[in-house]
């Protein structure tokens, strides 16, 4: 079983958008809603991808974006244009 | 000694408005998008018909042919309402400011070549009362139109007509060293010289007609599908060889605002094209006779400024045009 990995993003307007492009990108990826936070774990990795979120939000999302809606993490990030991959390496 | 903060979670009782949570069968937290725009059209309890037209309710599907079983599917893929929008068009204007400062700056309108600058006035100052009329046009969409993925959309699309009048304004005022003589002689332009007469009279013919949806598609499909990358494209490039690289700078705007209203207009012809064969054909024939309008508007404007070049501009312009309009299912 791979260890789990995390990410815990504000409860606004601006993260639904990414929250629901990882809940669908991520089958395997667990919800939990706290006081104005969301925190979301995943056994082994979580993919965030810019079309997924382009998507929902209907314009071009950069992904440094996440940037403004994240407040903490656990994992390594790879982070380029097309996505932001947490995972343990 | 440490203290421990405990939270103390309140679940919300309802996550958005009930009319959404119908509408998407889920009591789940909802975009802003979404809580200003499905459901907000008034449907019922209309207590006065309105004098002028006492045939329809104040507001009536039945004031266009197009029959839609449901008025929500023209979902807008830049979901626009009213914060979106604004943030939008800000950052787009806060663009053509700098240029307009930089074409000021660097003097480039006075590099222009004298005789491309005479076309210059010819062809882009009578546009503004182009996109005058197709600020009309949208404001009657909005009035008449049922639903508000639309009504909303074609406001802010009316507001940009607006905007793109007042930049080819300051344009030409600052061709004419403010003294409004470039924007008289536009108007001048616009209704007696001859190369122009087809495209206002497409124009005036636009604002009477009787269906809103005819409306859209003749001047947000037909229309604008030639007159714009006419203007702003096809004009453009042939003046690259005149010196006339500030002219791109300020018209930025309409080459940037072109494709992403489009965006909005393909959407919402292919979901009435897609929701039955009889909207299929009133689509296809509106866009049919549009398109001649527009094809017979555009024809003497192009002549007149690219001379024995017209054809192929206005070809490559047209089949664009064409192709886009077999994407969203219309027929010939």
């Amino acid at each position: 079983m791979a260890r789990n990995v995390s990410i815990v993003l504000q409860d606004t307007a601006d993260a639904l958008p990414i929250i629901e492009a990882i809940k669908s990108d991520n089958p395997d990826a667990e919800v939990q809603n706290m006081p104005s936070l969301v925190r979301i774990e995943a056994p082994g990795k979580l993919v965030i991808k810019r079309d997924s979120v382009s998507e929902r939000i209907g314009r071009d999302w950069d992904v440094q974006e996440i940037q403004l809606s994240m407040v903490t993490l656990s994992g390594n990030i790879d982070e380029d244009d097309d996505q932001f991959v947490i995972s343990w390496q | 000694m440490s203290i421990q903060i405990k939270g103390l979670s309140l679940e919300p009782r309802r996550q958005t408005y009930s009319h959404i949570a119908r509408r998407f069968g889920e009591d789940r937290p909802a975009t802003r998008y979404e809580e200003a725009t499905y459901d907000i059209q008034a449907v019922t309890n209309f207590h006065y018909r309105p004098i002028y037209a006492p045939e329809y309710e104040i507001h009536d599907p039945s004031r266009t042919a197009i029959n839609m079983a449901d008025w929500y599917v023209f979902k807008d893929p830049r979901q626009f309402y009213y914060g979106t929008y604004n943030m939008s068009r800000a950052s787009m204007n806060e663009t053509i400011d700098r240029h307009f400062k930089m074409v000021d700056e660097r003097g480039l309108l006075d590099q222009i070549d004298a005789g491309w600058m005479q076309k210059v006035r010819d062809y882009l100052i009578p546009m503004r009362h182009y996109e005058w009329g197709a600020n009309m046009n949208n404001i009657l969409i909005c009035d008449y139109g049922y639903g508000t993925q639309i009504t909303s959309a074609a406001a802010f699309c009316a507001m940009d007509r607006l905007g793109m009048a007042q930049y080819i304004s300051r344009l030409g005022l600052a061709i004419d060293g403010n003294t409004g003589e470039a924007l008289e002689q536009g108007r001048t332009d616009w209704v007696e010289a001859p190369y122009w007469q087809a495209t206002r009279h497409a124009v005036e013919d636009s604002f009477v007609i009787q269906d809103w949806f005819e409306t859209f598609v003749a001047q947000n499909l037909a229309l604008d599908g030639v007159m714009h990358p006419l203007v702003f494209g096809e004009f453009d490039a042939a003046s690259q060889s005149h010196n006339a690289m500030g002219i791109t700078l300020i018209t930025q705007f309409m080459t940037d605002w072109f494709k992403d209203n489009n965006r909005w207009v393909d959407a919402v012809v292919k979901a009435a094209a897609a929701e039955s064969s009889d909207n299929k054909k009133l689509l296809s024939g509106w866009f049919k006779t549009w398109r001649g309008r527009a094809e017979e508007a555009a024809a003497p404007v192009a002549g007149h400024v690219l001379g024995d070049q017209a054809g192929a501009a206005l070809k490559t312009v047209l089949d664009q045009l064409d192709a886009r309009a077999g994407q969203l299912g219309l027929e010939d």
